[in-house]
């Protein structure tokens, strides 16, 4: 009787509980990770997925049963995207992240952070002297925006004021400090998105930003503030600032790739460089997390300025430190 | 072998408009065909992949960004109502935790579910879809994190241009940065490989990977074994039709009402010249020739001829 049946359908017939099999496990990982796996099942993963890997060519080639191919193409693609996937946790994953990939990343791109940085402090720098010259600058650059009043018309006393805090912040700062930080992130990732025009808008965004510290650090300056409002600014912005000039240098990452490819493809250059950029990007989104927390609570509770220069030249070197310092090649 | 001649020779209109048919359907197998792309394994065998179009991201894309509104709003109002039992000074300080949290939502979703085993945001689990690596190696979370981030230009830039609007020369700024945000929201339908900008950054694609389920084989050795001594198909009968037409029985078979059923195996039987035997069902009638279809088309294409449709003669 069996010489009656199909070819195929004995192939499928004698495969289809591996298939099944193959089938089980990946569900599983799927739904639960690589933890939910017994041993037993590792260890059959890659012959059932080598088996329904040769089962898929051959059935290709002697079956015309659609649901079977279509089937074999679904399980071998799982397949293939499992037993050659990452097998990493999160945590595992953090960890090289913070261990080696992200100060690679910025040690890698010392000419686009400096290409940053001066783009950032060019644009501080033109504000300042031109608003020192003439104060209506100021209001060329901000237009209407109030900034809370921080604006040349502004007394002295008031200025002083937006500087210490009594104590009794009554957690305003906080909610401030997280806005800050939600509109300091999304510029960082903006500045990292644009740099796919070519760097352009990134150089723009720095530019302008710059601009906008420069400017409203000359109000200050200009009423004898400075030396203060350095304390106030720097507690927190040694940090912000340095996250804002490294997500330009990874759009300028991303930008001198696409245009410049040199030996590689255009495509190629693009993607080697997005991984790099994209590391920096995410680093300075937790580089303003650490700056938001010490813009929301130390700059709330430390009013002394000797000790708000202390933090900012701490956090200063250390970030120094972590990103430059020469370290061991780690293997494996 | 009259039986096989008789369409062609009745009336030219209805062959006409066969061949107007066939020529639709291969230029939709040749657009399919287009999204399909080769991945050899390091056993060396051969998986196709099938690239999403840009309608089937843009679906699970829409999918995402309602999950996302849903948290937002769903924890904007768990907020409020908490912030009632709250002291002014805690209140603003879980509200300074909420504007962080809808940072990480608005930027971290997509990260948080592509990291992870299945490489897809609920919208695109939804939709079978998957985020893969393009040259076949294993997705890094340097590209999930790349892709993501390059979000943030593609939709929020011609949305933010869009919402600037205002009049004058501001109108003409938003028009004009509009039309050049839209270069970035239209990149994935301008390329072959249907990548958006951040796909193209970060060296991934997505891909279609549903989950198929594997179904009864319908010459299951019972039915076979039934059928033959019934049904007696000579090998011009199993030659009036192709592989086109097998599988549009397959689906015939195994998805359609009785009564489809029943106009698939009128229109065969008047095709091969079948008439119909007393107690004949046209579920049995289909299988049958199901059966014997299929056997001679898989004994010709072992020996290397694939009879693509019923006009493929050789």
């Amino acid at each position: 009787m069996s010489g009656d049946l199909l070819k195929s359908y004995r192939f499928r017939e004698e495969r289809q509980g591996d298939w099944q099999k193959l089938d089980v496990i990946l569900t599983r990982a799927e739904n639960g990770g690589v933890k939910r796996l017994s041993d037993e099942d590792m260890l059959a993963l890659p012959r059932l997925y080598r088996q329904a890997v040769s089962s898929l060519s051959v059935a290709r080639s002697i079956s015309l049963d659609q649901n079977v191919i279509a089937y074999l193409e679904s399980l071998c693609t799982r397949a293939y995207f499992f037993v050659y996937g990452a097998r990493t946790t999160i945590g595992e994953r953090m960890m090289t992240f913070l261990r080696r990939d992200w100060p690679a990343a910025v040690r890698g791109a010392v000419w686009p952070t400096l290409l940053s940085a001066l783009f950032f402090f060019g644009g501080w720098g033109l504000a300042f002297f031109l608003c020192l010259q003439d104060m209506d600058w100021y209001w060329t650059f901000h237009g209407a925006s109030f900034l809370e009043g921080r604006n040349p018309d502004a007394t002295v006393e008031y200025l002083r004021s937006t500087i210490y805090t009594d104590g009794h912040g009554d957690g305003q700062l906080t909610a401030f400090s997280s806005f800050l930080f939600n509109n300091n992130a999304q510029i960082a990732l903006f500045a990292f998105a644009l740099g796919f025009a070519f760097g352009i808008p990134t150089a723009w965004l720095l530019v302008y930003n710059g601009v906008m510290i420069g400017s409203m650090y000359a109000v200050f300056w200009d009423k004898g503030l400075g030396y203060e409002f350095t304390g106030w600014l720097m507690i927190h912005g040694v940090t912000e600032l340095f996250a804002i000039v490294l997500a330009g240098a990874a759009g300028f990452v991303i930008g001198g790739a696409v245009a410049f490819p040199g030996g590689q493809t255009r495509l190629a250059s693009a993607r080697a460089a997005g991984q790099k950029a994209a590391t920096i990007a995410m680093g300075c989104v937790v580089m303003l997390i650490i700056a938001a927390l010490l813009e929301g609570f130390g700059r709330q509770l430390i009013n002394s300025d000797l000790v708000r220069y202390a933090i900012a030249a701490g956090t200063g070197l250390l970030w120094m430190l972590y990103f430059y310092m020469p370290r061991r090649e780690r293997h494996g | 072998m009259t039986q096989t001649a008789a369409p062609r020779t009745q009336r030219p209109g209805v062959s006409l408009e066969a061949a107007t048919q066939r020529r639709a359907r291969m230029a939709e197998e040749m657009r399919q065909s287009k999204l399909i792309r080769r991945l050899i394994t390091p056993e060396g065998a051969a998986i196709r992949l099938k690239l999403a179009t840009a309608g089937e991201r843009a679906g699970a894309f829409l999918i995402d960004v309602a999950i996302q509104w849903v948290i937002v709003i769903a924890t904007l109002f768990g907020l409020s109502a908490l912030i009632g039992a709250l002291t002014p000074g805690s209140a603003n300080i879980a509200f300074a935790f909420w504007l962080v949290f809808f940072f990480f939502v608005r930027n971290f979703y997509y990260i948080f579910f592509e990291i992870g085993q299945r490489a897809a945001t609920p919208g695109k689990r939804a939709l079978g879809l998957r985020v893969a690596a393009r040259d076949g190696g294993r997705l890094t979370a340097n590209s999930v994190l790349a892709r993501n981030f390059i979000r943030e230009i593609e939709v929020g830039l011609p949305f933010q241009f869009a919402m600037m609007g205002g009049d004058g020369a501001s109108g003409w700024m938003a028009l004009l940065g509009l039309a050049w945000s839209g270069v970035f929201l239209l990149f994935p339908i301008f390329n072959k490989d249907k990548m958006r900008v951040g796909d193209l950054i970060a060296g991934t694609w997505v891909i279609r990977s549903p989950k198929t389920k594997l179904m009864h084989d319908i010459t299951s050795a019972a039915k076979a074994a039934d059928a033959s001594a019934r049904f007696n198909f000579t090998v011009a009968q199993a030659d009036a039709y192709g592989i086109h037409e097998l599988h549009v029985l397959e689906d015939v078979l195994r998805q359609s009402t009785p009564e489809i059923k029943h106009q698939v195996a009128e229109r065969i039987r008047a095709k091969i010249g079948w008439t119909k035997q007393t107690g004949e069902t046209d579920l049995a009638f289909l299988e049958a020739y199901y059966g014997a279809l299929r056997r001679r088309l898989e004994q010709r294409m072992l020996l290397g001829e694939r009879k693509a449709d019923k006009f493929d003669v050789r």
